[in-house]
């Protein structure tokens, strides 16, 4: 086993990912509970509200988790919501951009100030987001271009959070979604869906169990199970066929790897 | 008094802020607001500290030609130029800093956490072992969440969404809820021995 080359292993992942993404098997996506939970508490939201977007990941985690923002940005916009975004990672907010420029401007037509606000990135965690909590014009003085936020349409009246009709978080790990229910939810009672990676998803079980998170969308499936409900199939929708055969590879190698394992031991004397 | 005024300090503030947490006045929000605000500044100030960090660390890597010393050169340059882009020439839509973000950066993050699948699947192959009960029942229950949460799942057989979601809904929340509750009470019990400045390691030194 050991003398294994496990550049063999690479190959083998990086064939069963590449394939299906240049030749789709078209895989049907299932929409579980949480997700629809997800879309359901955004479907209620009532047309032309003011909502937060809070938008705390990277580009590391941008491949499943850039998805479900881009899908959550086409339910609120299609609604006409105002969308007020920030970030508490430092390396989000050109990606927030990026999200409100391909969704809001190309295609729904909305207008930065007006329509939607990227107020930035906020130092702090918990610290920013009690802030943002209880004061959203205290915390964001001006927008992410130094605009200040009295000069800007979108944000004029809104002040606490409470104001908003909906919170909805997209989360890579801390400060995130954890932060955002113990800090702001448990505090304000907002509405609260959040958008996690795969790996944090079963941390955050327990606060949709509980009513604390009002939706619960989970890495790349849980972003293409939302692009199917917005019928928008996007990148997370392409990538579920590489992802099946990703995790059916996996479940291979375990098996494989235990059959050697065994197998062996029992030919040592 | 070096050490007696800060944990003042600490007893003070800290109390406060559990009394604006359950007390919505609108003076104790205003003093809770303003120390808010104060924190957020100086935590900002610890970017600052974090880049002259990197930049004397690193400064001295290449001067004393230390262990892997070449990384650090395009480090620093990457640093300087990142600064000196945003700072001269902003940071919004269609900037040098913001292409270089989104072209450059961006990829290079997104394949340096994507190399992580291989190499997940080298030590699934390599280091996973069925060698006892538990380990088996962790194998199993990880075999049918990662199906379960795939579309091939339900391909293989329609009631492994079911299944997956089960150990998800009961077994995995029971265990993290158990794991919650120990977290919150052990950080509800360093919070108060911070405040009552029994706990004082924050402060350093001896």
């Amino acid at each position: 086993m050991e003398k294994f080359d496990r550049r063999y292993i690479f190959l083998a992942i990086l064939l069963l990912v590449l394939v299906p993404l240049l030749f789709p098997l078209g895989l049907p996506i299932r929409v579980s509970h949480e997700v629809q939970s997800a879309y359901d508490a955004v479907a209620r939201v009532p047309d032309g509200s003011k909502v937060y977007f809070a938008a705390d990941y990277d580009p590391a985690t941008m491949p499943e988790l850039h998805p479900m923002a881009l899908a959550a940005l086409d339910q609120l916009f299609s609604k006409n919501c105002k969308v007020i975004g920030a970030c508490l990672w430092p390396a989000c907010p050109p990606l927030l951009e990026d999200a409100f420029r391909r969704i809001g401007e190309e295609r729904y037509g909305k207008k930065y100030g007006v329509d939607f606000v990227n107020l930035g990135y906020k130092p702090g965690n918990e610290v920013a987001i009690v802030s943002v909590g209880r004061s959203i014009r205290a915390t964001f003085p001006t927008d992410f271009y130094g605009t200040p936020i009295d000069s800007i349409e979108v944000m004029k009246g809104v002040d606490s959070i409470t104001g908003l009709a909906i919170l909805v978080n997209i989360s890579a790990g801390y400060p995130g979604t954890k932060e955002w229910v113990q800090q702001v939810q448990s505090r304000y009672h907002i509405e609260l869906v959040a958008g996690c990676t795969a790996v944090s998803t079963p941390e955050y079980y327990p606060y949709f169990q509980s009513g604390q998170l009002v939706g619960l969308i989970g890495g790349m499936a849980g972003a293409a199970e939302y692009e199917k409900l917005v019928k928008r199939p996007g990148t997370a929708s392409r990538g579920m066929d590489a992802q099946s055969l990703g995790h059916l590879a996996l479940i291979a190698f375990i098996v494989l790897g235990n059959v050697v394992y065994f197998t062996s031991k029992k030919k040592t004397p | 008094m070096k050490k007696e005024i800060p944990l003042l300090i600490t007893a003070i503030f800290g109390s406060f802020m559990i009394v604006d947490y359950f007390v919505p006045h609108p003076a104790v929000s205003l003093v809770g607001e303003t120390l808010q605000q104060w924190a957020i500044i100086v935590i900002s100030f610890s970017y600052v500290l974090g880049v002259a960090n990197i930049a004397r660390i690193n400064g001295q890597k290449i001067s004393k030609r230390s262990k892997d010393w070449p990384f650090a050169v395009p480090l620093l340059i990457g640093l300087a130029f990142m600064l000196g882009a945003g700072i001269f020439g902003g940071i919004g839509e269609g900037t040098l800093f913001n292409d270089f973000f989104l072209y450059a950066y961006t990829p290079m993050s997104g394949t340096m956490f994507s190399l992580l699948a291989f190499f997940i699947a080298s030590a699934a192959f390599r280091s996973f072992r069925v060698r006892t009960v538990e380990a088996g029942l962790l194998a199993a229950a990880a075999i049918i969440v990662m199906l379960g949460r795939v579309p091939v799942g339900a391909e293989i057989w329609d009631k492994l969404p079911a299944v997956s979601d089960w150990i998800n809904n009961v077994p995995q929340m029971a265990a993290k809820r158990a794991i919650m509750i120990g977290a919150s009470l052990g950080a509800i019990s360093t919070g108060l021995k911070v405040i009552l400045g029994l706990e004082r390691n924050y402060l350093g030194g001896e």
